[in-house]
């Protein structure tokens, strides 16, 4: 066990964890935000989104070790109220079925459109390629993401 | 069609009472059907009223501020019956839908003791029951406004959850009357709407969940937390037909964080199954730990030794099995009309071809889990489940707590697609619990879930048509074979169509558990049947579409037999539909197009697909849906079923496949095991409803079965070569 100091949603937080402790289970079991889910474990479907420094990244591939120091964000620091584009407009095309790779795909998605204030239709599904949605809200998804982009 | 006077009386099983804090409450049925405990509720056809007062699963508040609480006792996979069902309610109330909180049911085993999830016949049998109990509230609050305002309640009119007496120009709000309808006699008879002033019912209604999921609030089993928790995982044998020979756990026990390492058996001597109890593997090895890595690292440290039980089963196998099986007549036909044996001898032309599809694992994206808190003489367990009641009775045998003492709460599922039909999950959760005398978050990796499902099972079929001169079909046969029973509905289209007609069914047993897995049976059938209707029609010289309206006609005007299980007019009317809203006939350049229609879980559904190749790859442009399942209650919510359905059923048919070696399943997680993508969805899909004003039937499946199809005849189409195996893409020419 080893400690280590996070940024987490603008607070710093410090965690005794061991150091090969992926940033999804320190979130999820150690600092009890669940809303960044587990899919698979191993960096193959997206369940496990999270904002490091303003990317996004596999939280269930990237140990501890890796992150002190840095700033993350998750699903619950996106925005207080949902007032984030990406929230707004997930709500507006009411994406979800199930909804449980949804807060992977709003992080992949506001990641994106940080970074790209007009992303085409290939932009979009190079960015959201990995991540997996087993109820198939791609379409609705994609009509989303151009939604977040035009009222970010 | 719809009548618009139901009988209700006390035997229909509306109770009203007072509020606490003012208001009335009514309780209700909310499938509006009695549930059988030996059969499961998705199987349930018959509509039958409660037995008793404790079979109340629905709960429905007026506030004495006018807000409408509907209490939602049933769990939600992902289908949006938490939002349909209660807009039907509150249709019929006539109150605002902005006015309307809908909640999940709380851990209740006093008022809800029949929580079932209802499959895709929630809708279907909830209709009338749910509509009644609307009708039911708003009759007494109207009854309770006139002897308030002293006037005949036959003057009174409502709209908006306030209640109008236009000669006086009085009026009053539900919250004013709420406490006093309480004491309004339940009446025997209530009338309903006519479907035409609806103004809830066929208006899109967002997902009343959709704020809470984008807000990454915790909604589901795995993010159940509670004080002095432990994490708990299992391993199971690597293969099936093996069980567990000996355990060296030393250096698993040794690790930081560990509590317990135990072995747990769901299935003990004299314990009572349930028809949910699909389990290949009912002993198990569990680490129970501190947190959810620590007991993962565990898991990777324990040593287990394995012995086999039973054969070691490979694809190669089911596939020499199944072969061996679809070539030889069973002792008995399923469905046997005219004579097909002369009627193939005189036919022109005979074409038979057999179809196949892999075993397929569930993979919901949340993977198993359940929290389970069991003591001396209590278990409280909460996780997702779609039947809670036989989870129920298999943990009160198998802990040997009566079952008044055990409670289940369900919460969101992150998917079902069947898979939480089939409880063990549950079940292992409170063993352990109890064994190791602490409550427990039992979770499966990812690698679990997919490597002990219960799956689709592997199919194959063959089909067989003769075809006169002038290209009529005059003779089919149907001979399918599965593992755990045939994909054939033997009374399923063409059947009624085809004077001369024969379906045989076989069924391999397997040591690998099966179950039913999203529209279980037609998932594969469907695909089959119409990719090879579509290549009789080519045989037969005539237009795809306008080959199956014929024999919709036939069936229609003269069917063949009595037990077609299918409205002709209703499966030809989703054709004409598709037909003319894709503009069926008219070619665009480098477009292919397939077609496909198919009737299952009672909606008929047909779709026409377009791909275009690029760089040697199809891509899916747009698929135009066609469906009739009566009268939508929320279409956005519909039109999100359907295009998950068709994403599910393109991604499926093309992609994916659970193969096994020597028991042993070849994929475990989602590099291995492909599934669709955003890049391969199609670029859009529209779809049309049918308007008929029929009563509601299910989505959650219909728009899944026949898409395999629609993509296998337009990747013929681009690429001249027809498809007979699943997943396409391991198919010459090697698509995708
Ligand atoms: S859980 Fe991290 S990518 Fe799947
Ligand atoms: S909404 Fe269910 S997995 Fe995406």
């Amino acid at each position: 066990m080893a400690q280590y100091n996070l940024n987490v949603n603008g607070q710093n937080r410090q965690v005794d964890v061991d150091s090969d402790t992926p940033l999804l289970w320190v979130l999820r079991d150690t600092l009890s935000l669940v809303g960044t889910k587990y899919g698979c474990g191993i960096a193959q479907c997206g369940a496990c989104t999270v904002h490091i420094d303003g990317k996004a990244i596999r939280s269930c591939s990237t140990p501890i070790s890796a992150v002190a120091n840095q700033k993350v964000t998750t699903i619950e620091g996106l925005s207080e109220d949902g007032s984030h584009p990406v929230q707004q407009a997930w709500i507006e095309h009411d994406v979800p079925q199930c909804g449980y790779c949804q807060a992977g795909q709003i992080m992949t998605a506001a990641a994106l459109i940080s970074d790209n204030k007009n992303p085409s239709d290939s932009d979009i599904s190079d960015a959201m390629n990995g991540n997996i949605c087993r109820c198939g809200t791609y379409l609705r998804i994609k009509a989303a993401v151009k939604t977040a982009a035009k009222n970010a | 069609m719809t009548n618009n006077k139901l009988q209700s009386n006390r035997r229909t099983f509306i109770k009203v009472s007072a509020a606490a804090g003012g208001g009335m409450i009514l309780g209700f049925n909310i499938l509006g059907c009695k549930t059988d405990p030996k059969r499961p509720a998705f199987v349930a056809q018959q509509l039958a009223n409660p037995d008793s007062w404790s079979e109340l699963n629905g709960f429905l508040r007026i506030g004495n501020n006018g807000v409408v609480t509907i209490m939602n006792p049933n769990p939600e996979i992902g289908q949006n019956v938490k939002t349909s069902m209660p807009m039907i309610v509150a249709e019929e109330l006539d109150v605002d839908w902005d006015n309307v909180i809908v909640e999940q049911a709380g851990l209740d085993t006093e008022n809800f003791s029949r929580q079932l999830a209802g499959g895709s016949q929630s809708i279907r049998h909830g209709w009338d029951g749910l509509r009644k109990t609307g009708a039911t509230a708003r009759h007494m609050l109207v009854e309770a406004a006139a002897l308030k305002l002293e006037v005949p309640s036959s003057e009174l009119t409502t709209k908006s959850g306030i209640i109008y007496h236009e000669a006086s120009g009085k009026s009053i709000s539900y919250g004013d009357v709420a406490s006093a309808a309480v004491d309004i006699e339940v009446p025997e008879e209530v009338a309903l709407k006519d479907p035409k002033d609806f103004t809830i019912i066929g208006k899109d209604t967002r997902n009343v969940d959709g704020f809470n999921i984008a807000m990454g609030k915790p909604l589901f089993g795995l993010d159940v937390q509670r004080e002095g928790m432990l994490i708990a995982m299992i391993e199971h044998p690597p293969s099936f037909g093996m069980k567990i020979a000996s355990i060296d756990d030393s250096a698993a026990r040794a690790m930081p964080g560990i509590k317990d390492i135990i072995t747990v058996n769901v299935e003990p001597e004299g314990s009572e199954k349930q028809w949910s109890d699909v389990n290949a593997f009912p002993e198990l090895v569990a680490i129970v730990g501190n947190s959810t890595w620590q007991v993962m690292k565990a898991k990777k440290a324990l040593k287990v030794e394995w012995e086999r039980i039973s054969d070691a089963e490979s694809s190669s196998d089911h596939e020499t099995t199944l072969s061996d099986l679809v070539s030889k007549a069973p002792n008995e036909a399923a469905r046997k009309d005219g004579n097909p044996d002369s009627a193939f001898a005189s036919a022109a032309q005979v074409i038979e071809k057999t179809y196949n599809a892999p075993f397929l694992a569930h993979n919901t994206m949340e993977p198993m889990n359940f929290f389970a808190n069991v003591t001396a003489d209590r278990a409280e367990l909460e996780g997702p489940i779609q039947t809670p009641e036989f989870l129920r009775m298999t943990i009160s045998s198998v802990c040997g707590i009566p079952q008044e003492n055990v409670s289940i709460m369900m919460t969101r599922m992150g998917g079902g697609f069947g898979r939480r039909l089939y409880g063990h999950f549950g079940t292992e959760a409170a063993v352990i619990s109890q064994q190791i005398g602490a409550p427990i978050k039992l979770v499966y990796t990812r690698e679990d879930d997919m490597t002990q499902g219960t799956y689709r099972p592997a199919y194959k079929v063959t089909y067989k048509a003769g075809l006169d001169a002038a290209g009529n079909l005059i003779a089919f046969h149907v001979r399918g074979a599965g593992t755990h029973g045939s994909p054939v509905f033997a009374n399923r289209y063409p059947a009624g169509a085809v004077d001369n007609y024969l379906a045989e069914n076989h069924s391999k047993e397997s040591n690998i558990s099966t179950g039913a897995w999203r529209a279980p049976r037609s998932n594969f059938i469907a695909t089959a049947e119409q990719s090879f209707l579509d290549e009789v029609a080519e045989a037969a010289g005539k237009d795809p579409i306008d080959f199956r309206l014929a024999l919709f006609d036939r069936a229609i005007n003269k069917p063949v037999g009595e037990k077609n299980d299918y409205d002709a007019e209703r499966y030809a009317g989703v054709l004409k539909l598709v037909k003319e809203k894709s503009g069926w006939g008219t070619d665009t350049p480098g477009v292919h197009r397939g077609v496909s229609a198919y009737y299952c879980h009672n909606s008929y559904v047909a779709q026409v697909l377009d791909v275009v190749m690029e760089d040697g790859s199809p891509r899916v442009k747009k698929v135009h849906c066609a469906v009739d399942c009566g009268i939508v209650v929320n279409p956005e919510g519909a039109k999100n079923q359907i295009e998950g359905g068709i994403v599910d059923g393109i991604g499926h048919a093309m992609y994916s496949a659970l193969t096994f070696n020597n028991g042993t399943p070849d994929q475990n997680n989602f590099h291995q095991y492909r599934l669709i993508r955003h890049a391969e969805a199609p670029e859009s899909i529209e779809v049309h409803f049918v308007d008929n004003g029929i009563a509601p039937t299910g989505l959650g499946e219909p728009s899944l079965p026949p898409i395999g199809a629609a993509l296998a005849n337009a990747l013929y189409k681009a690429t001249g070569t027809r498809l007979y195996t699943q997943p396409f893409n391991t198919q010459e020419p090697l698509l995708g």
